[in-house]
């Protein structure tokens, strides 16, 4: 912080408060999401001589998760700026959220006076201390001089390496408080990639080695790619050795759907020839994944005879739940780039073959193929609203925002995702709530894309307030409420778990259509499978904000699906006396 | 097993906290935690010693190096390396029975640092197990100790012997030599960071 004092008096003299401000237009901000209070009012007093633009939330959870969805949308960092005490506390669970998927925002927030720090001030909380373990670092500034050198670390932190939340608590008197503003003065020192972030020689040649041998390889896609904008280079390293992709959750989209080498989701409610390929794979490539245990199933059972390469930035991840035959610690893109020429072209397709003839098992494909029989089902909606946009020519310029639960499964079963940053879901933390405020971000980071959220009668209720942000701002949003009258995986599970004893999982919703109306946002309900596609496209032509809400199945349950402890093959299939899969083609 | 780590910090407030949290995360108990000024003004140093599973050695380094106020982390359990720590501890001792202390003492390498009518305090330096040997020897002879006060082990390697890291960095001592390129090749263990080498000097 000591570059500051050797300021000249050739900079100007700013407040701490118009520092911030400054500081994030330097960095490329012009929008950012927030809610003014006490703490934080000086630098509310000093917004508007900038050149951005504040989305006023409802809540700070919604701003959290709005620089998120920005962040995801965009690749670039979002920003969220809330006041002491209350408005801190409220950001966390957004923080908490970008931490588990690495997601780099930055979050400003007011802090009482310096002289009263730890008396228990009005809205005085230890936010730093709150966010310790959910941010990738935080800070606590005091003085004016040090708010352009701390903000423009913060986002060098949240974007190097791992990406990941940052926070930065400023006092009161730090923002009323005057100090030279020299922005380039201000930049931190070079980010220094640790020497041993790069893939040894010797690792490279053992990758290659395990490569050239495997007879059964299988790439497993994880955010990674996308995090590290490696998808031509996954594409060309999957073509050139003629290796199958089986996808993350959030690595969706980072190889597109249609390739015939695309797998699908594998995981606990992945398609059975996904999972099955991983378990008789003899390599695993895992290119920016982490092994979470929504996708391996038990650990003692998975992949027993597959060798594991593990691409990876992260030097933490590496053996933590699945032990690496070789690891390549290092950028995927530049990992990848440092294999291709080294491997020479692969032209055996028999694997493929044999996966490709797993496929012909399919549990979900039932449902696509059912018949119209007046039963709307959750998953003739997701894959209405993905042929819609196919239809129209939109499919690139469409991103879907999900909340969690029975809908976020399907989607990711029945949404065809091609292109990168088309799906952005809470993956890691699991945070009911989400989408709306997610959406909301990603369409004010791609205003001219179509943005969907789907989200379930459950979770949407969580941060529905959100709706008057979204009229406020005029952002022509879709919104797709998948209305069951349960909290529809809490129910599932109940059922597969807990004898159906339904306790606390049926829930009572508002008309939502009410509701968007009350808001001014115009709405539809649906209820039989023919007014999806009409609806759907009315919906994304009227140019403004949309909800429709589908009436569907109230106890559909997602399959296949893997119960926590059960091997990755061992998928428990839709069962048979649901009369669903008389109609079905396969099994 | 017991792990030592070395973790090199920036020496800025709540950065005890951070490394303290990041065990607590993993849940892991700390079993001594040293911190203190290092070679450099702007680093401190830190000794962890903790109770954990054989494999978890290279996630805590890993995530310890993680943080962004870690310069650098070395784990000393696997090498040749001086670990020690202080003890103060206070006897009950009338004139009577001090002088069979004063002899205990002698035998330890221990020194009396203070002499109350009523008490001796002793101070010792070593490595654990022989402190743990006095604390035995004087509760054996039928003392009563009265306070014990550890300060948890201090570990530095043997050799010359260095953070590549700091290296890179820029030495503290400008006279002395500049050469900041990187040793050649880790070990084969070495796949997570742990950028102390050894360097011998010829």
């Amino acid at each position: 912080m000591s570059k500051t004092s050797s300021s000249n008096a050739n900079h100007p003299q700013l407040t701490g408060a118009e520092i911030i401000w400054a500081t994030l237009v330097g960095e490329g901000v012009d929008k950012v999401f927030g809610y003014p209070g006490g703490a934080i009012l000086p630098a509310y007093d000093a917004l508007r001589k900038f050149p951005i633009h504040h989305i006023l939330v409802r809540h700070e959870q919604g701003a959290s998760h709005m620089a998120d969805g920005y962040a995801r949308a965009s690749g670039k960092v979002g920003v969220c700026i809330a006041t002491s005490g209350p408005g801190a506390t409220n950001l966390v669970t957004g923080i908490a959220t970008a931490m588990l998927d690495s997601i780099p925002i930055v979050c400003i927030t007011g802090q009482v006076g310096s002289k009263v720090l730890g008396s228990d001030a009005f809205q005085e909380v230890d936010i730093t201390g709150i966010t310790l373990p959910i941010t990738k670092h935080n800070y606590l500034v005091t003085r004016a001089e040090d708010i352009a050198p701390t903000l423009r670390e913060a986002f060098q932190v949240a974007t190097n390496g791992r990406p990941g939340p940052v926070l930065i608590d400023i006092t009161k008197d730090a923002q009323q408080n005057s100090a030279a503003f020299n922005f380039e003065a201000a930049a931190p020192a070079a980010y220094r990639p640790h020497p041993m972030l790069q893939a040894e020689s010797s690792s490279i040649q053992q990758a290659i080695e395990l490569i050239q041998q495997a007879k059964r390889p299988v790439i497993l896609a994880g955010h990674g790619i996308t995090q590290s904008g490696a998808e031509a280079q996954v594409l060309a390293f999957a073509e050139r050795q003629q290796i199958p992709v089986a996808s993350t959750l959030l690595g969706l989209g980072a190889f597109p759907t249609y390739h015939p080498l695309s797998l699908g989701m594998m995981g606990m409610h992945g398609e059975s020839w996904v999972n099955n390929a991983i378990q008789q794979a003899d390599l695993l490539l895992a290119f920016g994944m982490r092994f979470d245990d929504r996708v391996t199933g038990n650990l003692a059972h998975y992949a027993p005879n597959a060798k594991k390469i593990h691409i990876e930035i992260d030097p933490s991840e590496i053996n933590k739940n699945v032990k690496a035959d070789v690891a390549l610690i290092g950028d995927l893109r530049e990992t990848l780039e440092l294999l291709l020429p080294l491997l020479p072209k692969n032209s055996d397709t028999s694997w493929i073959a044999e996966v490709n003839a797993m496929k012909g098992d399919a549990a979900v494909r039932d449902i696509i193929n059912l018949p119209d029989n007046g039963h709307l089902y959750a998953a003739h909606v997701i894959n209405d609203i993905w042929r819609e946009a196919l239809d129209a020519g939109r499919l690139a310029q469409t991103i879907i925002v999900t909340d969690v639960g029975q809908h976020q499964m399907w989607e990711a079963q029945y949404y065809k995702h091609d292109s990168p940053r088309s799906l952005i879901t809470s993956g890691g933390l699991g945070t009911m709530g989400f989408a709306l405020p997610a959406a909301i971000g990603a369409k004010v980071a791609c205003p001219e894309k179509d943005v969907w959220v789907i989200a379930g009668d459950g979770g949407f209720q969580m941060t529905a307030s959100e709706l008057s942000t979204i009229v406020q701002e005029g952002l022509a949003i879709n919104i797709a409420v998948i209305n069951n009258g349960f909290l529809g995986m809490v129910r599932q599970w109940q059922e597969a778990f807990y004898e159906k004893n339904y306790a606390a999982s049926p829930i009572l919703s508002p008309d939502f259509v009410k509701l968007a109306g009350a808001h001014g946002i115009d709405g539809a309900h649906v209820s039989v499978r023919k007014d999806v596609t009409p609806t759907v496209t009315k919906a994304r032509t009227s140019g403004k904000a949309f909800l429709i809400n589908f009436q569907v199945e109230k106890e559909d349950g997602v399959y296949p699906m893997i119960a926590p402890g059960a091997a990755l093959h061992e998928m428990v299939r839709r069962p048979a006396s649901d009369p669903l899969l008389e109609t079905a083609e396969d099994e | 097993m017991l792990h030592t780590f070395v973790a090199l910090v920036s020496d800025k407030p709540g950065v005890l906290t951070r490394v303290a949290s990041l065990f607590r995360r993993l849940n892991i108990n700390i079993v001594s935690l040293t911190v203190g000024e290092s070679e450099r003004p702007d680093v401190s140093r830190m000794t962890i010693v903790c109770e954990a599973p054989d494999h978890a050695a290279h996630r805590i380094r890993a995530s310890l190096y993680k943080l962004e106020i870690t310069v650098d982390v070395d784990e000393v359990g696997r090498s040749e390396a001086v670990i020690r720590e202080l003890c103060l501890i206070k006897v009950a001792a009338g004139p009577k029975t001090r002088s069979q202390i004063f002899e205990l003492a002698t035998v330890f390498r221990s020194r009396v640092v203070d002499l109350a009518p009523e008490s001796v305090m002793l101070e010792m330096t070593g490595a654990a197990s022989k402190i743990e040997g006095l604390i035995q020897v004087l509760t054996e002879s039928g003392y009563t100790i009265l306070e014990v006060s550890r300060t948890g082990r201090m570990a530095m390697r043997r050799g010359h012997h260095t953070s590549r890291v700091l290296k890179a960095l820029g030495t503290p001592h400008p006279n002395h030599s500049d050469d900041t390129s990187f040793p050649e090749k880790p070990d084969a263990d070495e796949i997570l960071p742990n950028e102390f080498t050894d360097v011998h000097e010829d």
